[in-house]
C-alpha cells in the first residue's frame, strides 16, 4: 500500500459552477429536518409510518458523525493532512455542552447542591473550578463548545505547521494528543467528572431531554447545523482559497514560493475544521445523553478517517454520506456479532483503499458517465 | 509595491565580480555580467560552469561571498530576501517544472496572480476584469487557450513548461531566468519554445540557460559562455563559436 494514496493528492477539484451531488445531500437533510420530527411527533405510533424515538436518535447522532466527516475531508481531502485527533475536538465539543447541562440539573442532582455538579459534591469538593464559571450560560457555554476546540487546534496547528510538520508524522502527533487527552480526561482531579464523565441531563434551555418534542427540535437543529457546515466547507473548497489549499497538497512549496504563506492556510483549514467538529459534538451529547473520556479514544479518530475514505475522499458530501454508512453497519453489526466488527472495519478500509480508491462517490461517478 | 527597477543608465541586470564559494571551491569566480532591458540572452557552458549558481545568486537564494547584483540601478539585489526580489519583477523557471496537477490551467494562472494572498483575502477574491483578460492573454502567448479548462495533469511535458513560464508572466516580470527550458522536448516543442522566448524579449528581458546547440543558435543574437564560474566569452553565436579558448574548453576542438 503506497503511503501517496494517503497524502498525495485526493480527488479532482471541486467544479466551481455545478455541485449536483451537493444539491441533492442538501435536499435530503432539508427533508430529514422536516421530515424525521414529522413522522415522529405527528404520526401516531399505531402507524406503519411512526418512527420511533430510537430511530430518531440514531438518525441524529449519524448526522453528527456526518458533520464530523465533513470536518474530516476538508483538512483530508482537500489539503492532505492526514488528522487521526478529530475525535478530540469533537469530544471537547461534547464535554462542552455536557458542562452546560450538568450546570442546569441544579438542585435535581442526587446531592441537590445548586452549584456543584454531583461528582463534585462526591469528590468532596466545596468550591467550583474556575474553569466552570459561566457554564450556567448557554451563550458563553456555546462559546466555548466552538472556541475550546479552535483554541486547541490553533495551538497545536501553529507549532506542528511552523516546525513544518507533515505526512505520517503529523498523523501520529494527532493520534497522541486525542490519547494524551484521553488519559487527561480520565483523571478525577482534572474536574471533568473523571472515567463517568457527564450524564443524567435534565433539561437544555429550559426544555426537558427527555420530551419527545425536544428530540424532534434537537433532530431538525442537528440537520440544519449539517447543511449549514455543508455550505460552509463547500464555500471554501470552491474559492480560491480552496484552490490554494489543493495546490498546497500537491506541491507545498511551489505553493509557497507563489508568495502564499502555506502554514496560515494550514492554520486558518484545521481551526475551521476543529470548529465544526466541537459543534457536531455539542449536538451529539444532548441526543445521545452522555458524554465520557471515551469519545477521545484514538480508534474512534481512524474511524472517522475511514468513514471518509469510504464515502470519497475530497467530496465533502461523499465524506458526509460515508459517515452514515459506515456507521449504519455498525450498529447493524454490534447488535448482531459485536466481536467482529473492529476487523470488519479494518477489512472495509484496506477493500476501500484497494479496489474503490475514490470511494462510494467515485463508484456512482464511474456507474453515471 | 516596490518601485520599477530605475533603467536610467541603460541595463537592467549589473553582476558584477560576483564571487560564490562551496567549501572553498568557487562555483562563480569574479564573474561580471549585464543584461539590456528587453534583450533575449543566452548562456552557454558546462556541467558545473556555475550557470545555476549565477541564477541562484540573482534570485536571492544564495548570497555571494564578494561582489555586487544590482536590478536597474536602484534595487540592490543583495540587500532583498527571495519573495521580495520576485515581487520587484524578477521571475524564475526552474529546470523541473512545476505546475498544480490537480488544477486546471486556468486555475493554475489564477494562482499566480501578483496580488493579496492572505486566506481570508483568497477566500473572497474573485478574478476582475483586467485579471481575466491577462489570463486570456497569457494562454494565447503560451499556447494553451484549448486546454485551459483541462488539469494540467493532462498536459504534455512541454505544455507545463509553457504553463510554468505563463505563471512566471502573471507577476508582470521584467526579468525573466530561464533554465534549461527545452530539456525532454520534442523537437517541434521546442520550436514552439523558441517562439514563445523570442516573442517574449522585447517586453521582458530573458535569460536562458540551455545546453541544445541548436536551440541557442535559433534564439539568441548574444550569448555569454562560462566557464569555471567565469565569462570565458561573449557575442553573437558566430562570435564565441570561432573564439579560440571557447573552443578549447567548451566546444572541445
Ligand atoms: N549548494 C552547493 N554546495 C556545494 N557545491 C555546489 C552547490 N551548488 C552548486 N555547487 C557546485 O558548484 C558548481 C556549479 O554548479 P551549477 O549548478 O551552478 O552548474 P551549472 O552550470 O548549472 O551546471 P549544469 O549544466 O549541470 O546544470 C558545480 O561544481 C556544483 O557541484
Ligand atoms: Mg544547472
Amino acid at each position: 500500500m503506497s503511503t501517496s494514496r494517503f497524502f498525495g493528492p485526493g480527488e479532482a477539484g471541486p467544479n466551481a459552477t455545478t455541485d449536483r451531488g451537493g444539491t441533492v445531500f442538501l435536499a435530503i437533510v432539508a427533508l430529514v429536518a422536516v421530515g424525521v420530527p414529522v413522522l415522529n411527533q405527528f404520526v401516531p405510533s399505531s402507524s406503519p409510518f411512526h418512527l420511533s424515538p430510537y430511530a430518531m436518535t440514531l438518525i441524529g447522532k449519524y448526522m453528527c458523525y456526518a458533520m464530523l466527516a465533513l470536518a474530516v475531508d476538508l483538512v483530508w481531502g482537500f489539503c492532505g493532512i492526514l488528522s487521526l485527533g478529530h475525535g478530540a475536538f469533537f469530544a471537547l465539543g461534547g464535554y462542552g455542552m455536557g458542562m452546560y447541562l450538568m450546570r442546569q440539573i441544579g438542585t435535581r442532582g442526587v446531592y441537590g447542591n445548586p452549584v456543584l455538579p454531583d461528582f463534585m459534591v462526591f469528590l468532596n469538593w466545596t468550591e467550583l473550578p474556575w474553569f466552570w464559571y459561566g457554564f450556567d450560560r448557554f451563550w458563553i457555554a456555546a462559546l466555548m463548545m466552538v472556541m475550546a476546540p479552535a483554541l486547541l487546534a490553533t495551538v497545536f496547528g501553529w507549532l506542528a505547521f511552523r516546525s513544518r510538520v507533515t505526512g505520517v508524522y503529523l498523523s501520529i502527533i494527532t493520534q497522541a494528543l486525542s490519547y494524551a487527552l484521553m488519559l487527561a480526561f480520565f483523571r478525577n482531579d482534572m474536574g471533568f467528572g473523571g472515567n463517568n464523565g457527564f450524564t443524567d441531563f435534565k433539561d437544555l434551555l429550559g426544555f426537558d431531554l427527555q420530551a419527545g418534542s425536544t428530540r424532534a427540535v434537537l433532530l431538525a437543529v442537528t440537520a440544519i447545523a449539517l447543511g449549514l457546515s455543508y455550505v460552509a466547507c463547500r464555500a471554501i473548497v470552491a474559492s480560491r482559497a480552496g484552490r490554494v489549499v489543493r495546490a498546497i497538497r500537491d506541491a507545498e512549496s511551489r505553493t509557497r514560493f507563489l508568495g502564499y504563506k502555506v502554514e496560515t492556510y494550514k492554520l486558518w483549514l484545521f481551526v475551521i475544521s476543529a470548529a465544526i467538529a466541537g459543534i457536531a459534538g455539542a449536538l451529539y451529547v444532548p441526543q445521545v445523553g452522555i458524554i465520557n473520556p471515551s469519545e477521545f479514544a484514538p480508534i474512534n479518530s481512524i474511524e472517522m478517517v475511514i468513514w471518509v475514505a469510504v464515502g470519497g475522499r475530497g467530496t465533502l458530501y461523499g465524506a458526509a454520506a460515508g459517515a452514515v454508512l459506515v456507521n449504519y453497519a455498525k450498529t447493524v453489526m454490534t447488535g448482531a456479532f459485536p466481536e467482529i466488527w473492529l476487523y470488519a472495519l479494518g477489512a472495509l478500509f484496506v477493500l476501500v483503499t484497494i479496489f474503490l480508491p475514490r470511494g462510494v462517490v467515485g463508484l456512482v461517478r464511474r456507474q453515471t458517465s | 509595491m516596490s518601485l520599477p527597477p530605475d533603467l536610467a543608465t541603460g541595463k537592467i541586470l549589473y553582476l558584477e565580480h560576483v564571487t560564490v564559494s562551496f567549501d572553498g571551491f568557487k562555483a562563480l569566480n569574479d564573474l561580471t555580467l549585464y543584461v539590456d532591458p528587453g534583450e533575449l540572452r543566452c548562456i552557454i557552458g558546462a556541467n558545473g560552469a556555475g550557470k545555476t549558481t549565477m541564477m541562484d545568486v540573482i534570485t536571492g537564494k544564495t548570497r555571494p561571498d564578494s561582489g555586487s547584483a544590482w536590478f536597474g540601478r536602484t534595487i540592490d539585489l543583495l540587500a532583498l530576501s527571495e519573495p521580495e526580489i520576485a515581487e520587484a519583477g524578477i521571475g524564475r523557471k526552474f529546470q523541473k517544472p512545476t505546475v498544480f496537477e490537480q488544477l486546471t490551467v486556468d486555475e493554475n494562472l489564477e494562482l499566480a496572480l501578483a496580488g493579496k494572498k492572505s486566506f481570508w483575502h483568497s477566500f473572497s477574491a474573485t478574478l476582475s476584469g483586467a485579471q481575466l483578460d491577462r489570463i486570456g492573454e497569457v494562454l494565447s502567448i503560451t499556447n494553451l487557450l484549448e486546454q485551459r479548462r483541462q488539469p494540467a495533469r493532462s498536459l504534455s511535458h512541454g505544455q507545463k513548461q509553457w504553463l510554468e513560464i505563463g505563471m512566471l508572466l502573471m507577476q508582470s516580470p521584467k526579468l525573466l531566468l530561464v533554465d534549461e527550458p527545452v530539456a525532454g522536448m520534442t523537437p517541434q516543442e521546442t520550436e514552439r519554445t523558441a517562439e514563445l522566448l523570442l516573442s517574449l524579449a522585447g517586453d521582458h528581458s530573458v535569460v536562458v540557460v540551455e545546453h541544445d546547440m541548436e536551440f541557442v543558435r535559433s534564439i539568441a543574437k548574444q550569448v555569454t559562455v562560462l566557464h569555471e564560474g567565469h565569462v570565458l566569452a561573449e557575442g553573437t553565436m558566430d562570435q564565441v563559436q570561432s573564439d579560440q579558448r571557447v573552443r578549447e574548453v567548451y566546444l572541445g576542438s
